[in-house]
């Protein structure tokens, strides 16, 4: 009543008057308000997505390839003496007989007539040492394979897979024109031709060598104009190089060397294939890399200048490996198939051999330990802590410090780990055991706090009905509030979980960090997780290791997500309105 | 015939406490929530079967008393309760009495319905499997089943008690608290507002249920509807601003109120 008298008193003037040209000033202004802030906000979401996409995306494109691999379907001939007769029924005898000369006479077998050594060797260093794993669990599984034929794909090194992946150069080939006449099958040859074919290349090669004088006489300027006198000599020698180079580019006509610093040009001819070392207009010398069928000439046509546009010294495959990896695939012996060994293996210092098996396993053992610690303890405090804590300073202090605990660097608990768990109570160092416990120290206050947020969300007359009816204290939390706390718990839980399985750095500080190769079997045996393999990956030079990291933080991100997601549908699932 | 009621009210006024004793009595009850003095010397008696209403306007302190009855208050940790209350002559705030025991005879009905989140069935069962009132499966159904038909509920959910106790009308919700309270055979049932969430319809209802009720059970209510007390109770307690202003038969305090205060809340000149 009185509130009605009272508004009606207020004077004409004041009453908000929505005619005037200062009202509606300020509608609008307020609308101009209301629609920036909507656009901070779609701003702010916008930078958030870009930046989300370009990091997924950039994961995938480098993770992608990891799960694909190289192999080569050889016909492998299993010699009758690899594994004496007596010892046929021995599985491990038979993994571990020496399959090296056997996959190298495959692979001999498949690009015949390479006599020098240093080919040879390049060409079985296209396989993994592990080449045969495959070939041996075949004998193994039926030791009636030994003295036959048998096809079997060949694992390819790291490498040559990721030459076929397309880490490889630009092939381009153009048809020569005149009759060319090589002087041999093998070793150092020269090609004679009947046009002045390899003119073209001439030419740009003096065009480059006069680049690249250009470009020494600026350095060696630049480097003068510093004048200091340890300079002196490197400025000279810098200034006889530029002029060398000159020299070459002003007499055009003059046979030139190739080097690693060109793009290699290389002669297909009669079924071989030559590098060109020495280069003039009109003949080439050079080294046969697949060595040709006869020394006919061939006429104009039928014969190629190849050109690996990267320069050899650029790229991982050198011109012979290209080589070999080209004819191979020309075979059609290259087989593509998905990398099932990422999965199935532990870690390797041959990247084609590495797999996240071990991490995977370490990372689950180490979650359950955590799990089957946190949970029991984490939900039971929270119950003390929520439901039967008598409200003083002493649980005030636990409550404070436990929101402390959540802040706490995780670092700071491996060193705690370190000092407690291994120093202390003498627990095996790297284990999966110690891992949890430290983990568990660091997710517990999560799980606390969302447990007491879940405890308390539950509403009051839940408590008061059960109490009502002459339930204990007891029995009302543990008949009603708590499972109608679970699905916040179990999301809290899963989130802490998802922390845990993403955490680093306090498992370097207790060992987990080790080069482990077998797939741990127990929570004492020495292993790693998966962020932990990521980073030890991320350290390594192997190009193929880079994409393996990618590979595996793809894996990781699968689990997070996947646990994310089933915290999500959790909550949907056990979501009540009362 | 005025005359007569306010001769009536005198004699009723000075007449001794009727020989058969209360079933609740409370002497000197006091309770503090911290600081606040919220119920100051409450001294009344509230007698066996039938209905006693309390009313009064909003922070009275009258649900605070009902809260006292069943020692609902124990679960507030600034609550101090002083003074004596008894049921049967035993002290229910005596050190040795279970409380879990004293609820089981006391039951109560919130303001709110509050059924469990889980099945009609469950709901009602709750209450006796927890205090072991069934020896089997068909003693718990036949309990739960007398119990919803006692509420007026069975009719209407008998072919779904498996359904959530949530996916009932606000009423019906409130029947099935009621049909809760009563599957553990208590002596008095307490009512705190238990109509104020309910439409007239649903309301009509639960004051019919009332009427049933009160033929075996004691039943203290707390209400802001005047009418409501009016139509469902014997005796009405008035309670003001913590202290307990007049109590008496139904009709007396809202036809013959002795104190002025009474007077002015029921012809609604404050509240």
């Amino acid at each position: 009543m009185t509130d009605i008298a009272s508004s009606s008193s207020i004077p004409l003037g004041r009453r908000p008057n929505k005619s005037t040209d200062a009202a509606q000033a300020r509608v609008r202004r307020r609308y101009r308000s209301e629609a920036r802030f909507r656009a901070y906000g779609l701003i702010a979401l916008a930078i958030t997505t870009v930046f989300l996409v370009v990091l997924i995306a950039e994961v995938v494109r480098k993770g992608a390839p990891a799960f694909l691999q190289h192999s080569l379907l050889l016909d492998v001939s299993v010699p009758a003496d690899l594994v004496p007769p007596d010892k046929r029924g021995d599985a491990a005898a038979i993994r571990g007989a020496d399959y090296f000369p056997v996959t190298r006479d495959a692979l001999m077998a498949a690009i015949p007539g390479i006599e020098s050594r240093s080919a040879e060797k390049t060409l079985t260093r296209l396989l993994s040492p592990g080449a045969a794993d495959r070939l041996a669990n075949m004998i193994a599984a039926d030791p009636s394979l030994i003295g036959q034929t048998v096809r079997v794909p060949l694992l390819l090194s790291a490498n040559a897979d990721l030459y076929y992946k397309g880490v490889g150069t630009p092939i381009t080939s153009r048809p020569g024109r005149g009759i060319a006449t090589p002087s041999g099958t093998t070793g150092e040859i020269t090609i004679l031709t009947s046009s002045n074919d390899f003119a073209d290349d001439l030419v740009a090669l003096k065009r480059r060598l006069g680049e690249r004088s250009a470009a020494l006489v600026v350095e060696a300027d630049r480097l003068q104009r510093f004048g200091s006198a340890g300079l002196a000599d490197k400025v000279r020698e810098l200034r006889e190089e530029a002029a060398a180079l000159r020299d070459r580019f002003d007499h055009p006509k003059v046979e030139e060397a190739l080097d690693g610093s060109l793009p290699s040009l290389l002669i297909a001819i009669n079924g071989g294939l030559v590098k060109v070392t020495r280069l003039s207009d009109s003949a080439v010398s050079g080294d046969v890399l697949l060595p040709l069928s006869s020394q006919a000439d061939a006429p104009s046509g039928a014969w190629n200048l190849v050109t690996y546009a990267t320069p050899e010294g650029n790229r991982k495959a050198a011109d012979q490996e290209v080589a070999f990896l080209e004819r191979l695939r020309d075979l059609g012996a290259v087989d593509r198939h998905f990398n099932f060994r990422f999965f199935t293996a532990g870690d390797s210092r041959e990247p084609e051999l590495a797999g996240i098996r071990g991490a995977l396993m370490g990372s689950a053992l180490t979650l359950f330990v955590t799990l089957a610690l946190c949970l029991p303890i984490g939900v039971m405090a929270a119950v003390y802590l929520e439901e039967f804590a008598s409200k003083n300073r002493l649980t005030d202090l636990i409550e404070v410090n436990i929101n402390n605990l959540a802040a706490v660097p995780s670092i700071v608990f491996g060193l705690l780990g370190l000092a407690m768990f291994l120093n202390f109570f003498g627990l095996p160092r790297s284990a999966p055991l110690v891992g949890g416990l430290v983990l568990a120290l660091l997710v517990l206050p999560t799980i606390i706090i969302a447990s007491r947020a879940a405890l308390k969300a539950v509403p009051p007359s839940i408590k008061e009905a059960a109490l009502g009816v002459g339930a204990s204290h007891q029995q009302a939390v543990f008949h009603h509030i708590l499972p109608l706390a679970m699905p916040g718990i179990m999301t809290g839980t899963i989130i802490g979980m998802a922390h845990a399985l993403g955490e680093t750095a306090p498992l370097l500080m207790i060992g987990m960090v080790a080069f482990i190769v077998d797939v741990p079997k127990s929570f004492t045996e020495a292993a790693t997780v998966l962020p932990v393999q990521i980073y030890l990956w991320s350290d390594l030079p192997e190009p193929a290791f880079q994409y393996k990291t990618a590979a595996a933080i793809l894996v990781l991100l699968v689990f997070l997500f996947a646990m994310n997601g089933a915290a999500i549908w959790l909550r949907k699932k056990f979501e009540r309105r009362w | 015939m005025a005359v007569e009621k306010s001769l009536t009210n005198e004699a009723l006024a000075v007449r001794p406490q009727p020989a058969k004793a209360a079933k609740v009595m409370a002497r000197g009850v006091d309770v503090h929530y911290g600081a606040k003095h919220a119920l100051k010397e409450v001294t009344v008696d509230i007698p066996e079967k039938g209905v006693m209403a309390f009313i009064g306007p909003s922070g009275c302190g009258k649900s605070t008393f009902l809260r006292c009855i069943n020692r609902m208050n124990d679960t507030i940790p600034t609550c101090r309760v002083t003074g004596k209350i008894t049921i049967d002559d035993n002290d229910i705030y005596d050190p040795d009495l279970d409380v879990v025991q004293l609820r089981a005879r006391v039951g109560m009905v919130f303001q709110k319905p509050n059924p469990f989140p889980k099945s009609i069935f469950e709901n009602v069962a709750y209450g006796p499997r927890i205090h072991g009132l069934a020896r089997s499966k068909t003693d718990l159904e036949e309990i739960v089943t007398s119990s919803l038909r006692r509420a007026g509920l069975f009719e209407e959910v008998k072919d779904r008690l498996g359904d959530s106790g949530t996916s009932l009308s606000g009423g019906q919700q409130q029947r099935l608290c009621i049909a809760r309270a009563i599957a553990v055979e208590p002596d008095i049932i307490l009512m705190d507002e238990p109509c104020s969430a309910l439409d007239p319809i649903a309301t009509a209802r639960i004051e019919e249920l009332m009427g049933e009720l009160m033929e075996s059970y004691t039943i203290v209510i707390v209400t802001h509807s005047m009418q409501q007390a009016a139509r469902v109770s014997q005796r009405t307690a008035f309670f003001h601003l913590g202290n307990l202003v007049e109590e008496g038969p139904t009709e007396l305090i809202f036809n013959n109120p002795r104190d002025q205060r009474t007077q002015d809340y029921i012809t609604g000149r404050f509240g």
